[in-house]
């Protein structure tokens, strides 16, 4: 039978009958927690009474959330997490090393293609564009995950998205990715795996696509899978921590949906409060104000994002109303973004650069908002009181409508800052 | 399981989630029998939820009910309020997992959000509901609702209390 990739990877990882809606029990070949959602994995795995980890170099515990420590309460969660991995000699990396789980593993080579990857965070569909079947669970799945190896999955339904066309230079994956949450809303894939295809999906850059994959969860969906391509596969070659085998959909799998979207006259995008879905062209929303900017998350805090925000901000000034938030998404970034100057040309600006976070992102530190204030954010939720206050508001963008909106003052299209 | 449930309707719109039925602002509370305090605290006319939830109460929601996060506390601070099940149209993938893994059952029932937004069923009515068969009265309007049954896996998962208790009494039979 003629298999999508989510059918093709699950397939590789079972003994059981692969179909969508079936239940089949999978190996996995890594799981991880945050910070967040570390400590109830680990309430869970005492109380399943489980002693060690299925493979040490396999389960990982990420401390990006709250970290560096914003309070005694996340010192707390932090150092529990930290002495649960010292005791299970499992994969833990201090502030200063660690980075945004789903910007760092990447990175280091941890997920890679044809695997099976859990993580205890919706975002754990970004990997879906490594070629993984990446997908989000709760604490006590991923306490299982950890005691066993393995998990259940149901075989998702996967709908066929195509992006097509030559895009203008002021397009990048966060438009792509919420261009199609506007036209499916958040419940469109609910409980489907995406797999996105097309030529303007082909030239589009890896971090691009980690941005696509990222926000398949907030369409509802299971994860967001690419197919590797040579792109795909060197990077992963050059990083990888162990031997992989990629996994490819047949040409002739059977989709439950498919879809194509053209992107030639695309216009930037931007998410009005306080739904994804709520998705307008930039210049429907311009001239709203904006008090804060952030720039970062698992979303858009990779190097050619800040690249991007940095061509807009070059030799300009953030509205003197307005403030502006950096987050490197990892020190990898971090210093990349450093050695090309991308620093100088934020702090001319008049911005403020962080440590790698989460951050702002669910509301937890680094740029919380007051009541009646709006920030305009890179991120990828902007449901009610995401970034602080029930009363304030969060517009989803790319880099470079966030960083012209924090030149402007107010949204912005990038094009009128560098006319 | 043919046990008839009763108590009162608390009733949400579609896509509610999971910042609004738990908030972030409170993620660093491990103690699941402390998460009730804060349910639906910023949803919007239900702030007094909260205060005000009885044991055996239903939440009632429409479609993609706990969209977001995977946060396992949107699902701790029902079940320790006492809310016997969530009744929903749909609800989101990692939400479902996490209701299931902690024995806590979700009935999807068909139409319940045009039933919601048509006035069919609202705050304060007087709910009966019977899991075994899916069966919703809503002995206040008058109007009955079905739900789904779950799947034979999802359900042995249920009834033995959790995903723990389940995979600790299969390693025991193994033995």
């Amino acid at each position: 039978m003629a298999m999508t990739l989510a059918e093709a990877i699950i397939a590789k990882h079972t003994k059981d009958p692969v179909e969508a809606g079936s239940i089949c029990r999978v190996s996995v070949d890594f799981a991880f927690t945050n910070d967040i959602t570390g400590p109830p994995a680990i309430k869970e795995f005492r109380k399943m009474g489980a002693k060690k980890v299925f493979d040490p170099m396999r389960c990982a515990i990420l401390p990006d959330h709250f970290s560096p420590a914003k309070d005694i309460a996340s010192a707390e969660q932090i150092k529990e997490c930290r002495e649960f991995a010292y005791e299970q000699d499992m994969l833990f990396w201090e502030v200063g090393r660690v980075g945004v789980e789903h910007a760092f593993l990447p990175e280091n080579g941890l997920v890679l293609p044809g695997e099976i990857v859990l993580g205890a965070d919706s975002h754990t569909c970004t990997h879906g564009a490594m070629g993984a079947l990446a997908t989000g669970m709760g604490s006590t799945d991923l306490a299982a995950a950890w005691a066993l190896g393995e998990t259940w999955l149901r075989v998702p339904e996967t709908m066929k998205v195509s992006y097509e066309g030559i895009p203008s230079e002021w397009i990048c994956g966060k438009d792509m990715i919420l261009a199609l949450i506007g036209k499916i809303g958040v419940e469109g894939a609910r409980y489907m795996a995406l797999e996105f295809h097309g030529e303007a999906l082909g030239k589009l850059g890896l971090d691009d696509r980690f941005t696509l994959s990222n926000m398949a969860i907030e369409a509802g969906g299971k994860t967001g899978l690419i197919n590797p391509d040579e792109k795909l596969l060197q990077y992963a070659r050059e990083r990888k921590a162990r031997h992989f085998e990629p996994i490819f959909a047949d040409k002739d799998a059977v989709y439950a949906g498919s879809l194509t979207i053209d992107v030639t006259d695309m216009e930037p995008q931007v998410a009005m409060p306080h739904l994804p879905e709520n998705v307008k062209p930039v210049s429907e929303a311009a001239g709203t104000p904006v008090d804060q900017v952030f720039i970062g998350s698992c979303t858009n805090g990779r190097i050619s994002d800040l690249r991007s925000a940095a061509r807009i901000l070059k030799g300009k000034k953030v509205h003197k109303k307005t403030r502006l938030m950096v987050i490197p998404a990892s020190y990898e970034v971090y210093r990349q973004a450093m050695k090309e100057g991308l620093f100088d040309i934020f702090l001319d600006a008049g911005a403020a650069i962080s440590t790698p976070s989460c951050g702002p992102c669910l509301g937890g530190h680094l740029g919380i908002l007051a009541a009646g204030e709006r920030c305009i954010s890179t991120s990828n939720r902007n449901f009610v009181g995401r970034m602080g206050s029930p009363k304030s508001e969060v517009v989803l963008a790319g880099p470079m409508v966030a960083a012209a909106s924090a030149v402007a003052g107010h949204i912005c299209h990038p094009k009128e800052i560098m006319a | 399981m043919s046990e008839i449930l009763k108590g009162r309707a608390w009733v949400f719109g579609d896509d509610v989630d999971t910042d609004l039925i738990y908030h972030n602002k409170y993620l660093a509370e491990t103690d699941p029998k402390n998460m009730p305090q804060y349910a639906f605290e910023y949803y919007p006319g239900k702030e007094h939820f909260a205060k005000e939830v009885k044991p055996g109460d239903f939440v009632v929601a429409g479609k993609n009910f706990g969209c977001g996060s995977s946060r396992e506390h949107a699902v701790y601070c029902l079940k320790y309020a006492g809310i016997p099940v969530v009744l929903a149209e749909t609800c989101s993938r990692i939400y479902y997992r996490n209701a299931i893994n902690n024995g806590y059952p979700v009935l999807f029932v068909k139409g319940i959000s045009d039933a919601i937004k048509q006035g069919k069923i609202n705050d304060g009515d007087q709910l009966e509901v019977e899991l075994s068969t899916g069966t919703i009265k809503d002995v206040t309007s008058g109007h009955e609702f079905h739900g789904d049954a779950v799947s034979d896996l999802e359900n042995d998962i249920m009834q033995a209390g959790g995903l723990m208790e389940y995979l600790k009494a299969q390693a025991a039979a193994k033995k």
